[in-house]
């Protein structure tokens, strides 16, 4: 078992412990997940799924919860600015 | 308490919001009066399409008339009323719909509302989104997007600027005869009374043929670019005609913020305004057929709202009965937003006794109306 895992914020590479969430990966890499309607950065408030603050888009998919997901090797995680 | 007031209006939603800000304009002075808060009742519910329809004649005369006065706003509108000119692409499914677009084109045409016909691939261009291949379309540029609620509040705005008075959170008890007593004793005297309370009206004033229609609507999260116009399948009068079921339709529409908003549904004779899954799923279903990437996204909320329905499909605007002073301004079923301005213009030149723009005619609600519509 490798004890670290490597994915693309934004077509960087990112390498984290095994068991990071998505969240720490984007957190390291950009320190924003997403922008609000008003334009307003946002980042993870509260870690455990409910607040949405999280967001970005993983694998083509957007609106995850990064604090929810695992990084698994090369998974593309974009953070729009 | 007792206030005289040359116009006392029911309702503060956007019909009974263009009133006040019509009537207030000609120097009269307005109050309105909402049991609750501006706009939280239909108005609050509704996509905000302005939308041409041409299910009659009369229906056409009063949707176009009323786009051309928002147009006209249009410079003045503020930001939070989140204008969008975005357009309507009427979605034909197949040949027979197909044969639709090219009468309704014909006939915008002929009354000098731009149209565009679209084929298969031309639809496909303007929305790729689409399940291919769908037979066409037909896209009407002309047609826009708001936001209602905000609507409203700026409509209200500009009448209290011009001395009108809102007396929100105020239950009227009593309508008529020149007079609106309220819940908390307040009495009103005015000259002329308007029931602007959509499908509430009929709790005002009994007998109206005023009926509520219950609607659905899901908004997502926001995916910018995936859904470029209105988009409303062809064969949406068909449900919205059909009267002794519940029904759903294709309707989708983009906003600015880049969230979908996704309907429709019509259901008569629902009293509760709860969400009810079995509908919802069938109006998502709908939608998913026409663009079936919808079924990926995230619904953020659903909520539901009763569209004022009339026998004939068209609003009541005009005197009722024997009450010279009671007006009526209710009956949009889902065209309010679009027709609010127009129902101002109309009910201002029945109070000011001007000349309207289009004939009042076939909104009095003195009118014969289909009674059979209603079994």
């Amino acid at each position: 078992m490798p004890e670290s895992v490597t994915v693309f914020v934004n077509d960087r590479a990112v390498t984290v412990p095994v068991g990071a969430t998505v969240a720490v990966a984007v957190m390291i890499s950009e320190g924003v997940c997403r922008t609000s309607v008003s334009g307003e950065p946002r980042a993870p408030l509260c870690g455990m799924g409910t607040c949405f603050e999280c967001r970005v888009e993983i694998n083509e998919v957007s609106h995850l919860r990064s604090c929810q997901i695992l990084c698994e090797p090369q998974m593309k995680i974009r953070v729009r600015g | 308490m007792t206030v005289s007031v040359d116009v006392l209006i029911v309702g503060a939603g956007i019909v009974g919001a263009a009133c006040a800000w019509e009537l207030a304009k000609a120097r009269l002075r307005v109050a309105i009066v909402d049991q609750s808060f501006p706009a939280a009742g239909a108005t609050g519910a509704a996509m905000g399409h302005i939308v041409v329809m041409d299910d009659s004649q009369a229906q056409f005369a009063l949707t176009r008339y009323s786009q051309t006065l928002w147009e006209e706003l249009l410079e003045d509108l503020p930001a939070s009323i989140e204008f969008d000119l975005c357009g309507t692409i009427w979605v034909a499914a197949d040949e027979e719909e197909l044969a639709e677009v090219r009468r309704k084109a014909a006939y915008y045409r002929e009354r000098g509302v731009r149209t565009e016909i679209l084929d298969s691939r031309a639809l496909q261009e303007a929305e790729p989104s689409l399940r291919a291949p769908l037979a066409g379309g037909l896209l009407v540029p002309g047609d826009s997007v708001v936001y209602p609620p905000a609507a409203a509040a700026y409509f209200l705005e500009r009448a209290a600027a011009l001395g009108a008075t809102l007396h929100a959170g105020k239950s009227v008890t009593k309508l008529g005869e020149g007079s609106a007593c309220l819940e908390d004793g307040t009495i009103f005297h005015a000259g002329k009374l308007i029931n602007a309370c959509g499908q509430l009206a009929p709790k005002l004033t009994p007998g109206i043929p005023v009926k509520p229609r219950k609607g659905h609507l899901v908004i997502t999260d926001r995916y910018p670019g995936m859904v470029r116009h209105q988009l409303v399948e062809m064969g949406y009068l068909k449900s919205a005609h059909s009267v002794t079921s519940d029904s759903v339709a294709f309707n989708v529409q983009p906003r600015k913020t880049a969230q979908l908003l996704i309907g429709s549904s019509r259901q008569y004779d629902v009293a509760h305004d709860k969400v009810e899954p079995e509908i919802l799923s069938r109006m998502l279903k709908r939608a998913f057929e026409y663009v079936p990437k919808l079924s990926t996204l995230s619904g953020i909320r659903v909520w539901t709202g009763f569209r004022p329905a009339t026998p004939d499909k068209l609003p009541l605007i005009g005197p009722w009965l024997e009450d010279p002073t009671l007006y009526l301004a209710t009956g949009h079923e889902g065209l309010g937003i679009t027709t609010s301005l127009a129902t101002a213009r109309l009910i201002s030149a029945q109070i000011l006794d001007t000349v309207p723009a289009i004939s009042m005619d076939p909104y009095l609600p003195s009118r014969n109306m289909a009674a059979e519509i209603h079994a």
